[in-house]
Protein backbone atom coordinates (compact mmCIF):
# COMPACT_ATOMS: atom_id res chain seq x y z
CA UNK A 1 0.00 0.00 0.00
CA UNK A 2 1.62 3.32 -1.10
CA UNK A 3 2.09 5.92 1.73
CA UNK A 4 1.10 8.61 -0.34
CA UNK A 5 -1.21 8.94 -2.98
CA UNK A 6 -1.61 12.60 -4.69
CA UNK A 7 -4.35 12.41 -6.64
CA UNK A 8 -5.57 15.06 -9.43
CA UNK A 9 -3.14 18.03 -7.46
CA UNK A 10 -3.63 20.84 -9.31
CA UNK A 11 -2.40 24.08 -7.99
CA UNK A 12 -2.93 27.83 -8.99
CA UNK A 13 -0.89 31.27 -9.18
CA UNK A 14 -3.26 34.12 -10.43
CA UNK A 15 -3.55 32.75 -13.82
CA UNK A 16 -0.41 30.43 -14.18
CA UNK A 17 -1.29 26.73 -13.55
CA UNK A 18 1.55 25.53 -11.29
CA UNK A 19 0.34 22.33 -10.90
CA UNK A 20 -2.18 20.36 -12.97
CA UNK A 21 -3.87 16.99 -12.88
CA UNK A 22 -0.56 15.70 -10.54
CA UNK A 23 -0.98 11.60 -9.92
CA UNK A 24 1.80 10.62 -7.94
CA UNK A 25 2.29 7.29 -5.43
CA UNK A 26 5.17 6.59 -3.27
CA UNK A 27 5.42 3.12 -1.75
CA UNK A 28 6.39 3.32 2.03
CA UNK A 29 10.24 3.01 3.45
CA UNK A 30 11.14 4.36 -0.17
CA UNK A 31 13.19 6.69 -1.32
CA UNK A 32 11.33 8.94 -4.28
CA UNK A 33 12.41 11.43 -5.95
CA UNK A 34 11.13 14.71 -7.70
CA UNK A 35 12.70 15.86 -10.99
CA UNK A 36 12.40 18.46 -13.86
CA UNK A 37 13.99 21.82 -15.28
CA UNK A 38 13.78 25.11 -13.05
CA UNK A 39 9.43 26.08 -12.61
CA UNK A 40 8.35 22.57 -13.76
CA UNK A 41 6.18 22.44 -10.07
CA UNK A 42 8.33 20.43 -7.84
CA UNK A 43 8.52 22.38 -4.77
CA UNK A 44 5.23 24.06 -5.37
CA UNK A 45 3.94 19.95 -5.32
CA UNK A 46 6.76 19.48 -2.21
CA UNK A 47 4.44 22.41 -0.61
CA UNK A 48 1.39 21.59 -0.79
CA UNK A 49 2.26 17.97 0.68
CA UNK A 50 3.67 19.66 3.71
CA UNK A 51 0.71 22.19 3.67
CA UNK A 52 2.70 25.43 3.25
CA UNK A 53 -0.04 25.97 0.74
CA UNK A 54 -2.99 24.25 -0.60
CA UNK A 55 -3.73 22.20 -3.67
CA UNK A 56 -7.11 23.97 -5.50
CA UNK A 57 -7.83 20.45 -6.92
CA UNK A 58 -7.44 16.91 -5.88
CA UNK A 59 -6.47 15.11 -3.42
CA UNK A 60 -3.25 14.16 -0.92
CA UNK A 61 -3.49 10.92 1.07
CA UNK A 62 -1.09 10.25 3.11
CA UNK A 63 -1.14 7.18 5.71
CA UNK A 64 -4.94 7.06 4.65
CA UNK A 65 -6.27 9.95 5.72
CA UNK A 66 -6.92 12.69 3.44
CA UNK A 67 -4.12 15.64 4.04
CA UNK A 68 -5.05 18.08 1.52
CA UNK A 69 -6.71 21.32 3.58
CA UNK A 70 -4.90 19.95 6.81
CA UNK A 71 -2.66 22.67 8.73
CA UNK A 72 0.86 21.92 8.76
CA UNK A 73 0.61 21.25 12.47
CA UNK A 74 -1.91 18.34 11.60
CA UNK A 75 0.33 16.74 9.03
CA UNK A 76 3.60 17.27 11.16
CA UNK A 77 1.82 15.37 14.04
CA UNK A 78 0.71 12.41 12.02
CA UNK A 79 4.87 11.83 10.75
CA UNK A 80 5.17 14.37 7.64
CA UNK A 81 8.29 16.33 8.11
CA UNK A 82 9.73 18.91 5.50
CA UNK A 83 12.85 20.22 5.40
CA UNK A 84 12.91 23.90 3.56
CA UNK A 85 14.53 25.00 0.54
CA UNK A 86 15.71 27.51 1.81
CA UNK A 87 17.46 26.66 5.05
CA UNK A 88 14.96 26.86 8.41
CA UNK A 89 16.33 26.43 11.55
CA UNK A 90 16.35 29.20 14.79
CA UNK A 91 19.50 30.19 14.32
CA UNK A 92 19.79 32.25 18.24
CA UNK A 93 19.24 28.83 19.83
CA UNK A 94 22.39 26.16 19.47
CA UNK A 95 22.26 23.15 17.90
CA UNK A 96 21.15 21.09 20.64
CA UNK A 97 18.32 23.17 21.27
CA UNK A 98 17.28 23.11 17.85
CA UNK A 99 17.02 19.60 17.51
CA UNK A 100 15.50 19.62 21.60
CA UNK A 101 12.77 22.33 19.86
CA UNK A 102 12.25 19.82 17.33
CA UNK A 103 11.74 16.42 19.08
CA UNK A 104 9.65 17.60 22.28
CA UNK A 105 6.91 18.96 20.06
CA UNK A 106 5.05 15.64 21.21
CA UNK A 107 5.03 15.81 24.39
CA UNK A 108 1.71 17.87 26.14
CA UNK A 109 1.56 22.04 27.02
CA UNK A 110 2.13 20.55 30.79
CA UNK A 111 4.87 18.35 30.69
CA UNK A 112 6.62 21.53 28.45
CA UNK A 113 5.89 23.85 31.19
CA UNK A 114 6.93 21.21 34.15
CA UNK A 115 9.99 20.73 31.79
CA UNK A 116 9.65 16.98 32.64
CA UNK A 117 10.89 15.23 29.22
CA UNK A 118 14.08 17.40 29.31
CA UNK A 119 16.78 14.95 30.71
CA UNK A 120 15.13 11.52 29.15
CA UNK A 121 15.71 12.91 25.23
CA UNK A 122 19.36 14.21 26.24
CA UNK A 123 21.47 10.84 24.84
CA UNK A 124 18.56 10.71 21.56
CA UNK A 125 19.87 14.24 21.25
CA UNK A 126 23.86 13.92 21.32
CA UNK A 127 22.99 10.44 19.22
CA UNK A 128 21.87 12.10 16.57
CA UNK A 129 23.60 15.27 16.68
CA UNK A 130 26.82 12.68 16.65
CA UNK A 131 25.27 10.95 13.58
CA UNK A 132 25.35 14.50 11.70
CA UNK A 133 29.08 15.01 12.57
CA UNK A 134 27.35 17.99 15.66
CA UNK A 135 28.18 16.60 18.50
CA UNK A 136 31.34 19.23 18.70
CA UNK A 137 29.09 21.46 18.33
CA UNK A 138 26.20 20.95 20.76
CA UNK A 139 26.37 24.40 22.21
CA UNK A 140 27.43 26.31 19.40
CA UNK A 141 24.54 28.78 17.88
CA UNK A 142 22.77 27.33 14.87
CA UNK A 143 23.05 30.77 12.73
CA UNK A 144 27.06 30.34 13.49
CA UNK A 145 27.31 27.18 11.74
CA UNK A 146 28.41 26.75 7.46
CA UNK A 147 25.38 26.81 5.29
CA UNK A 148 26.21 22.97 4.88
CA UNK A 149 25.62 22.57 8.57
CA UNK A 150 22.70 24.05 8.54
CA UNK A 151 21.62 22.00 6.41
CA UNK A 152 22.13 18.71 8.19
CA UNK A 153 20.76 20.25 11.42
CA UNK A 154 17.75 20.99 9.97
CA UNK A 155 17.58 17.34 8.13
CA UNK A 156 18.67 16.31 12.04
CA UNK A 157 15.78 18.13 12.78
CA UNK A 158 13.55 15.91 10.77
CA UNK A 159 15.04 12.97 11.29
CA UNK A 160 15.13 12.13 14.95
CA UNK A 161 11.44 12.81 15.35
CA UNK A 162 11.16 9.62 12.79
CA UNK A 163 8.53 10.53 10.43
CA UNK A 164 7.27 8.50 8.34
CA UNK A 165 7.33 10.62 5.73
CA UNK A 166 10.44 13.10 5.07
CA UNK A 167 10.39 16.16 2.22
CA UNK A 168 13.30 17.11 1.59
CA UNK A 169 13.68 20.32 -0.80
CA UNK A 170 17.23 20.56 -2.07
CA UNK A 171 18.67 18.99 0.75
CA UNK A 172 22.11 19.45 -0.52
CA UNK A 173 21.74 23.22 -2.70
CA UNK A 174 24.98 25.53 -2.09
CA UNK A 175 26.99 21.94 -0.97
CA UNK A 176 30.16 21.03 -1.75
CA UNK A 177 30.48 17.62 -3.68
CA UNK A 178 32.18 16.20 -0.45
CA UNK A 179 29.35 17.58 1.90
CA UNK A 180 26.95 16.04 -0.99
CA UNK A 181 28.17 12.47 -0.76
CA UNK A 182 27.92 13.06 2.72
CA UNK A 183 24.38 13.96 2.70
CA UNK A 184 23.60 10.78 1.03
CA UNK A 185 25.28 9.03 3.45
CA UNK A 186 23.74 10.34 6.49
CA UNK A 187 20.34 9.78 5.00
CA UNK A 188 20.95 6.12 3.95
CA UNK A 189 20.03 4.13 7.34
CA UNK A 190 17.00 6.23 7.59
CA UNK A 191 15.05 4.30 5.29
CA UNK A 192 14.50 1.04 7.56
CA UNK A 193 11.61 4.02 9.27
CA UNK A 194 11.27 6.90 6.64
CA UNK A 195 10.04 7.06 3.36
CA UNK A 196 11.60 10.30 1.93
CA UNK A 197 10.81 12.67 -1.10
CA UNK A 198 13.13 14.67 -2.54
CA UNK A 199 13.30 17.77 -4.93
CA UNK A 200 17.09 17.71 -6.11
CA UNK A 201 18.69 19.66 -9.11
CA UNK A 202 21.77 17.50 -8.93
CA UNK A 203 20.69 14.36 -11.53
CA UNK A 204 23.43 12.02 -10.24
CA UNK A 205 22.76 12.52 -6.62
CA UNK A 206 19.10 12.34 -6.86
CA UNK A 207 19.90 9.04 -9.09
CA UNK A 208 22.33 7.39 -6.75
CA UNK A 209 19.99 7.91 -3.76
CA UNK A 210 16.47 7.20 -4.67
CA UNK A 211 14.57 4.18 -5.61
CA UNK A 212 11.69 5.79 -8.24
CA UNK A 213 11.57 8.86 -9.68
CA UNK A 214 8.76 11.33 -10.89
CA UNK A 215 10.04 13.81 -13.70
CA UNK A 216 7.84 16.77 -13.88
CA UNK A 217 7.67 19.29 -16.71
CA UNK A 218 5.22 22.64 -16.70
CA UNK A 219 3.17 21.43 -13.46
CA UNK A 220 2.59 18.09 -15.02
CA UNK A 221 4.15 14.25 -14.27
CA UNK A 222 6.32 13.51 -17.59
CA UNK A 223 7.33 10.52 -16.62
CA UNK A 224 7.02 8.16 -13.38
CA UNK A 225 9.35 5.19 -12.84
CA UNK A 226 12.25 3.60 -11.86
CA UNK A 227 15.79 5.08 -11.96
CA UNK A 228 16.44 2.82 -14.64
CA UNK A 229 13.43 3.39 -16.75
CA UNK A 230 13.51 7.49 -16.41
CA UNK A 231 17.13 6.98 -17.32
CA UNK A 232 16.08 5.55 -20.53
CA UNK A 233 12.66 7.64 -21.35
CA UNK A 234 13.21 9.30 -24.22
CA UNK A 235 10.63 11.86 -23.04
CA UNK A 236 13.04 12.94 -20.21
CA UNK A 237 15.75 13.02 -22.20
CA UNK A 238 14.21 15.46 -24.73
CA UNK A 239 13.09 18.01 -21.93
CA UNK A 240 16.72 17.38 -20.29
CA UNK A 241 18.63 18.12 -23.87
CA UNK A 242 16.49 20.66 -25.11
CA UNK A 243 15.36 23.04 -22.21
CA UNK A 244 17.95 21.92 -19.23
CA UNK B 1 36.07 38.08 21.13
CA UNK B 2 32.34 36.69 19.67
CA UNK B 3 29.22 36.42 21.87
CA UNK B 4 29.49 32.90 21.20
CA UNK B 5 32.70 32.37 23.20
CA UNK B 6 31.81 35.07 25.84
CA UNK B 7 30.53 32.56 28.74
CA UNK B 8 30.26 35.21 31.43
CA UNK B 9 26.96 35.02 33.24
CA UNK B 10 26.06 38.08 34.36
CA UNK B 11 22.48 38.07 34.90
CA UNK B 12 22.88 36.09 38.16
CA UNK B 13 24.94 39.40 39.28
CA UNK B 14 22.36 41.44 38.43
CA UNK B 15 19.51 39.40 39.81
CA UNK B 16 21.82 39.45 43.48
CA UNK B 17 22.62 43.52 43.78
CA UNK B 18 18.90 44.55 42.46
CA UNK B 19 17.51 41.67 45.35
CA UNK B 20 19.96 42.94 47.98
CA UNK B 21 19.33 46.93 47.29
CA UNK B 22 15.58 46.38 47.33
CA UNK B 23 15.51 44.66 50.29
CA UNK B 24 17.90 47.10 52.06
CA UNK B 25 16.63 50.03 50.12
CA UNK B 26 14.26 50.99 52.93
CA UNK B 27 16.80 51.72 55.34
CA UNK B 28 18.21 54.34 53.61
CA UNK B 29 15.59 56.39 52.00
CA UNK B 30 12.75 58.54 53.85
CA UNK B 31 9.18 57.27 54.04
CA UNK B 32 7.90 59.48 50.71
CA UNK B 33 10.53 57.44 48.92
CA UNK B 34 9.59 54.26 50.11
CA UNK B 35 5.98 55.45 48.55
CA UNK B 36 7.91 55.82 45.16
CA UNK B 37 9.65 52.73 44.97
CA UNK B 38 6.38 50.98 45.86
CA UNK B 39 4.96 52.25 42.86
CA UNK B 40 7.74 51.18 40.61
CA UNK B 41 7.76 48.15 42.51
CA UNK B 42 4.00 47.67 41.00
CA UNK B 43 4.64 49.22 37.91
CA UNK B 44 7.18 46.43 37.56
CA UNK B 45 4.33 43.58 37.25
CA UNK B 46 3.30 45.73 34.46
CA UNK B 47 6.44 45.54 32.67
CA UNK B 48 7.18 42.14 33.12
CA UNK B 49 3.71 41.37 31.91
CA UNK B 50 4.41 43.44 28.30
CA UNK B 51 7.79 41.80 28.40
CA UNK B 52 6.45 37.94 28.51
CA UNK B 53 3.93 39.24 25.31
CA UNK B 54 6.96 40.94 23.33
CA UNK B 55 10.32 40.07 24.87
CA UNK B 56 9.96 36.37 24.77
CA UNK B 57 6.75 35.49 21.99
CA UNK B 58 6.95 38.35 19.71
CA UNK B 59 3.23 39.69 20.19
CA UNK B 60 3.62 43.17 20.87
CA UNK B 61 0.58 44.59 22.88
CA UNK B 62 -0.81 47.78 24.16
CA UNK B 63 -3.27 45.87 25.62
CA UNK B 64 -1.67 45.23 29.20
CA UNK B 65 -2.60 49.02 30.84
CA UNK B 66 -6.27 47.20 29.59
CA UNK B 67 -5.71 44.00 32.20
CA UNK B 68 -4.06 46.55 34.76
CA UNK B 69 -6.97 48.83 34.72
CA UNK B 70 -9.50 46.57 34.89
CA UNK B 71 -8.46 45.08 37.99
CA UNK B 72 -7.64 48.07 39.48
CA UNK B 73 -11.23 49.14 38.76
CA UNK B 74 -12.87 45.82 40.20
CA UNK B 75 -11.17 45.67 43.07
CA UNK B 76 -11.92 49.40 43.69
CA UNK B 77 -15.91 48.90 42.64
CA UNK B 78 -15.11 45.63 45.47
CA UNK B 79 -13.61 48.30 47.95
CA UNK B 80 -16.38 51.03 47.48
CA UNK B 81 -19.60 49.14 46.57
CA UNK B 82 -18.88 45.49 48.84
CA UNK B 83 -16.33 47.29 51.32
CA UNK B 84 -14.29 44.56 50.89
CA UNK B 85 -10.54 45.26 51.19
CA UNK B 86 -9.02 42.47 52.11
CA UNK B 87 -5.17 41.46 50.94
CA UNK B 88 -6.18 37.69 50.57
CA UNK B 89 -9.05 38.80 48.39
CA UNK B 90 -8.27 41.64 46.09
CA UNK B 91 -5.25 40.28 45.11
CA UNK B 92 -7.24 36.32 43.85
CA UNK B 93 -9.54 39.35 42.34
CA UNK B 94 -6.85 41.22 40.55
CA UNK B 95 -5.76 37.75 39.06
CA UNK B 96 -8.88 36.66 38.27
CA UNK B 97 -9.78 39.70 36.11
CA UNK B 98 -6.78 40.13 34.33
CA UNK B 99 -6.83 36.59 33.30
CA UNK B 100 -10.79 36.84 32.10
CA UNK B 101 -9.81 39.53 30.20
CA UNK B 102 -6.75 38.97 28.66
CA UNK B 103 -8.23 35.65 27.68
CA UNK B 104 -10.72 37.21 26.20
CA UNK B 105 -8.47 39.29 24.15
CA UNK B 106 -6.52 36.56 23.10
CA UNK B 107 -9.49 34.55 21.86
CA UNK B 108 -10.57 37.62 19.76
CA UNK B 109 -7.23 38.35 18.31
CA UNK B 110 -4.46 35.23 18.59
CA UNK B 111 -6.55 32.04 18.36
CA UNK B 112 -8.21 32.81 14.77
CA UNK B 113 -8.22 30.23 11.94
CA UNK B 114 -4.80 31.50 10.63
CA UNK B 115 -1.95 33.12 12.93
CA UNK B 116 -2.17 36.96 13.38
CA UNK B 117 0.03 39.65 11.80
CA UNK B 118 2.21 41.73 14.70
CA UNK B 119 0.62 44.88 13.57
CA UNK B 120 -3.28 43.69 13.79
CA UNK B 121 -2.49 42.10 17.47
CA UNK B 122 -0.78 45.75 17.68
CA UNK B 123 -3.82 47.91 16.76
CA UNK B 124 -6.58 45.35 17.73
CA UNK B 125 -5.32 45.65 21.51
CA UNK B 126 -4.23 49.43 21.14
CA UNK B 127 -8.37 49.18 20.43
CA UNK B 128 -9.29 47.40 23.03
CA UNK B 129 -7.18 49.95 25.52
CA UNK B 130 -8.61 52.71 23.95
CA UNK B 131 -12.27 51.73 23.82
CA UNK B 132 -12.03 50.86 27.54
CA UNK B 133 -10.38 54.10 28.32
CA UNK B 134 -13.32 56.24 26.65
CA UNK B 135 -15.59 53.74 28.24
CA UNK B 136 -14.65 54.49 31.78
CA UNK B 137 -14.47 58.23 31.50
CA UNK B 138 -18.08 58.68 30.35
CA UNK B 139 -19.58 55.62 32.77
CA UNK B 140 -20.39 57.68 36.04
CA UNK B 141 -20.83 54.64 37.97
CA UNK B 142 -17.46 53.96 37.84
CA UNK B 143 -16.69 57.70 38.29
CA UNK B 144 -16.38 59.09 35.05
CA UNK B 145 -13.40 61.21 33.88
CA UNK B 146 -12.47 61.74 37.38
CA UNK B 147 -12.31 57.93 38.30
CA UNK B 148 -12.33 56.17 41.79
CA UNK B 149 -10.66 57.01 45.06
CA UNK B 150 -10.48 54.08 47.60
CA UNK B 151 -11.08 55.60 51.34
CA UNK B 152 -10.61 52.01 52.93
CA UNK B 153 -6.83 51.04 53.25
CA UNK B 154 -5.40 47.67 51.99
CA UNK B 155 -6.25 45.26 55.48
CA UNK B 156 -5.23 41.85 56.95
CA UNK B 157 -7.96 40.86 58.87
CA UNK B 158 -8.28 43.88 61.13
CA UNK B 159 -4.95 44.97 60.28
CA UNK B 160 -4.47 48.25 57.81
CA UNK B 161 -1.75 47.83 55.20
CA UNK B 162 -1.14 51.74 54.65
CA UNK B 163 1.47 52.90 51.85
CA UNK B 164 4.67 52.92 53.49
CA UNK B 165 6.78 50.24 54.50
CA UNK B 166 4.88 47.18 54.84
CA UNK B 167 3.04 47.78 51.31
CA UNK B 168 6.92 47.96 49.93
CA UNK B 169 7.67 44.65 51.49
CA UNK B 170 4.55 43.40 50.01
CA UNK B 171 4.78 44.75 46.49
CA UNK B 172 8.86 43.47 46.54
CA UNK B 173 7.78 40.29 47.52
CA UNK B 174 4.90 39.78 45.20
CA UNK B 175 7.25 40.96 42.26
CA UNK B 176 9.53 38.22 43.51
CA UNK B 177 7.42 35.36 43.62
CA UNK B 178 5.91 36.70 39.75
CA UNK B 179 9.57 36.91 38.40
CA UNK B 180 10.60 33.83 39.56
CA UNK B 181 7.79 32.02 38.07
CA UNK B 182 7.69 33.76 34.87
CA UNK B 183 11.72 32.84 35.12
CA UNK B 184 10.46 29.36 35.37
CA UNK B 185 8.82 29.05 32.36
CA UNK B 186 10.67 31.14 30.28
CA UNK B 187 13.81 28.66 31.09
CA UNK B 188 11.57 25.37 30.71
CA UNK B 189 11.09 23.59 27.71
CA UNK B 190 7.87 25.71 26.90
CA UNK B 191 10.33 28.87 26.91
CA UNK B 192 12.39 27.22 24.39
CA UNK B 193 8.73 27.13 22.71
CA UNK B 194 8.66 30.54 23.15
CA UNK B 195 12.36 31.20 22.05
CA UNK B 196 11.52 29.41 18.81
CA UNK B 197 8.46 31.62 18.22
CA UNK B 198 10.53 34.35 18.58
CA UNK B 199 13.14 33.49 15.49
CA UNK B 200 10.85 31.67 13.24
CA UNK B 201 7.27 30.57 13.81
CA UNK B 202 6.92 29.42 10.08
CA UNK B 203 9.34 26.33 11.26
CA UNK B 204 7.32 25.77 14.61
CA UNK B 205 3.73 25.25 12.94
CA UNK B 206 6.04 22.49 10.49
CA UNK B 207 7.44 21.12 13.84
CA UNK B 208 4.04 20.45 14.97
CA UNK B 209 3.36 23.26 17.35
CA UNK B 210 0.13 25.17 17.57
CA UNK B 211 1.86 28.46 17.66
CA UNK B 212 -1.52 30.51 18.10
CA UNK B 213 -2.13 27.96 21.55
CA UNK B 214 0.99 29.06 22.77
CA UNK B 215 1.13 32.46 22.41
CA UNK B 216 -2.82 32.52 23.61
CA UNK B 217 -1.51 31.04 26.80
CA UNK B 218 1.49 33.30 27.65
CA UNK B 219 -0.80 36.30 26.87
CA UNK B 220 -3.47 35.18 29.36
CA UNK B 221 -0.70 34.31 32.08
CA UNK B 222 0.65 37.74 31.49
CA UNK B 223 -2.96 39.60 31.35
CA UNK B 224 -3.21 37.71 35.04
CA UNK B 225 0.38 39.67 36.33
CA UNK B 226 -0.82 42.97 34.70
CA UNK B 227 -4.34 41.99 36.61
CA UNK B 228 -2.64 41.65 39.91
CA UNK B 229 -0.35 44.67 39.08
CA UNK B 230 -3.29 46.40 38.85
CA UNK B 231 -5.12 45.35 41.83
CA UNK B 232 -2.28 46.44 44.56
CA UNK B 233 -1.97 49.70 42.31
CA UNK B 234 -5.61 50.72 43.02
CA UNK B 235 -5.04 50.11 46.68
CA UNK B 236 -2.07 51.35 46.91
CA UNK B 237 -2.31 54.85 45.18
CA UNK B 238 -6.40 54.78 46.42
CA UNK B 239 -7.33 55.66 43.06
CA UNK B 240 -7.90 54.12 39.73
CA UNK B 241 -9.26 56.29 36.91
CA UNK B 242 -9.46 56.22 32.89
CA UNK B 243 -5.45 56.89 32.53
CA UNK B 244 -4.39 53.91 34.27
CA UNK B 245 -6.26 51.46 31.94
CA UNK B 246 -5.64 53.31 28.62
CA UNK B 247 -3.13 54.14 26.04
CA UNK B 248 -0.85 56.31 27.94
CA UNK B 249 0.10 53.41 30.67
CA UNK B 250 0.06 50.39 28.06
CA UNK B 251 2.73 52.88 26.00
CA UNK B 252 4.43 53.20 28.98
CA UNK B 253 4.73 49.20 29.55
CA UNK B 254 6.28 49.07 26.24
CA UNK B 255 8.85 51.73 27.20
CA UNK B 256 10.14 50.27 30.40
CA UNK B 257 10.79 47.05 28.21
CA UNK B 258 12.63 48.88 25.64
CA UNK B 259 14.36 51.08 27.64
CA UNK B 260 15.58 48.63 30.40
CA UNK B 261 16.12 45.90 27.65
CA UNK B 262 13.96 43.42 25.95
CA UNK B 263 14.61 39.90 25.74
CA UNK B 264 15.50 39.65 29.50
CA UNK B 265 12.96 39.55 32.63
CA UNK B 266 15.65 42.29 34.16
CA UNK B 267 15.34 44.34 31.66
CA UNK B 268 11.48 45.77 32.28
CA UNK B 269 12.22 46.03 35.61
CA UNK B 270 15.70 48.16 35.19
CA UNK B 271 13.44 50.23 32.58
CA UNK B 272 10.92 51.12 35.36
CA UNK B 273 13.14 51.89 37.92
CA UNK B 274 15.39 54.42 35.79
CA UNK B 275 12.10 55.88 33.82
CA UNK B 276 10.74 56.74 37.24
CA UNK B 277 13.86 57.80 38.89
CA UNK B 278 14.16 59.76 35.82
CA UNK B 279 10.90 61.21 35.57
CA UNK B 280 11.21 61.70 39.50
CA UNK B 281 14.08 64.03 39.45
CA UNK B 282 13.21 66.26 35.97
CA UNK B 283 10.32 67.04 37.06
CA UNK B 284 11.91 68.44 40.46
CA UNK B 285 14.42 70.70 38.75
CA UNK B 286 13.17 74.08 38.21
CA UNK B 287 14.51 75.22 34.91
CA UNK B 288 12.67 72.31 32.99
CA UNK B 289 9.70 72.43 35.30
CA UNK B 290 7.39 73.15 32.57
CA UNK B 291 8.82 70.74 29.71
CA UNK B 292 10.34 68.01 31.51
CA UNK B 293 8.62 65.38 29.96
CA UNK B 294 10.18 66.67 26.77
CA UNK B 295 13.60 65.80 28.19
CA UNK B 296 12.71 62.52 29.33
CA UNK B 297 10.76 61.95 25.96
CA UNK B 298 14.61 63.03 24.27
CA UNK B 299 16.26 60.78 26.71
CA UNK B 300 13.79 57.43 26.02
CA UNK B 301 14.35 57.64 22.00
CA UNK B 302 17.76 58.72 22.59
CA UNK B 303 18.52 55.08 23.79
CA UNK B 304 15.81 53.06 22.43
CA UNK B 305 17.40 54.40 18.70
CA UNK B 306 21.30 54.23 19.48
CA UNK B 307 21.19 51.03 22.30
CA UNK B 308 18.49 48.65 20.77
CA UNK B 309 19.23 46.55 23.66
CA UNK B 310 18.61 49.07 26.27
CA UNK B 311 20.24 49.67 29.61
CA UNK B 312 20.84 45.75 29.82
CA UNK B 313 22.61 45.42 26.51
CA UNK B 314 25.73 47.23 28.06
CA UNK B 315 26.30 43.99 30.17
CA UNK B 316 24.35 41.47 28.92
CA UNK B 317 24.51 39.52 25.35
CA UNK B 318 21.66 38.38 23.29
CA UNK B 319 23.14 35.11 24.00
CA UNK B 320 23.00 35.65 27.67
CA UNK B 321 19.52 36.63 27.59
CA UNK B 322 17.98 34.07 25.23
CA UNK B 323 20.20 31.26 27.27
CA UNK B 324 20.52 27.81 26.45
CA UNK B 325 17.41 25.10 27.54
CA UNK B 326 18.95 21.54 27.23
CA UNK B 327 20.99 19.56 29.79
CA UNK B 328 24.59 19.05 27.29
CA UNK B 329 26.88 19.14 30.82
CA UNK B 330 25.48 16.44 32.26
CA UNK B 331 25.98 14.36 28.95
CA UNK B 332 28.97 15.04 28.67
CA UNK B 333 29.90 13.78 32.30
CA UNK B 334 28.71 10.53 31.39
CA UNK B 335 30.97 10.72 28.14
CA UNK B 336 33.42 10.93 30.73
CA UNK B 337 32.39 8.88 33.17
CA UNK B 338 32.24 6.39 30.32
CA UNK B 339 36.07 6.80 29.16
CA UNK B 340 36.73 6.35 33.13
CA UNK B 341 35.21 3.20 32.99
Amino acid sequence: MALLEIKDVGKKFGTLRALDGINVSVGENSFHGLIGPNGSGKSTLLKAIAGDHYADEGSIIFNGLDITQRSPEFRAKNGLNLKFQITSIFPELSCYDNILLSIQSMQSVWSLITSRGKDSLNDKIMDTLEQFKLADRAETLAGELSHGLQQWLEIAMSVIRKPKLLLLDEPTGGMSPEERRATGELLLPIKNHTTLVIVEHDLEWIKDICDNLTVLDQGKVLDDGSVEQIEKSEKVKEVYTTRV
Amino acid sequence: MSEQKNTRRYIPIIEIILLVGLISAPLFINEFITVILTRMLILGLLAISFELCWGYSGIMTFGQGLFFGMAGYAVALFANKAGFVQIWGVIPIGIIVGTITSFIVAWLLLLGKKPPEIIFVALGTLTFSYAAERLVSGWYWVGGGNGMSIFDFLSLGSYEIEAGLVFYYIAGLTLLLVYLASRFLVRSQFGLVLAGTRQNEKRLAFLGYRVRTFKALVFTFAGAIAGLGGALYAHHEGFIGPNNMGIGISTMAVLYALFGGAGSLLGPIIGVLAIESISFNLSDIEAIKSFWPVVLGIILLGVVTFKPDGILGFLVTQRERIGTFGRIKKRKNKRKNDLES
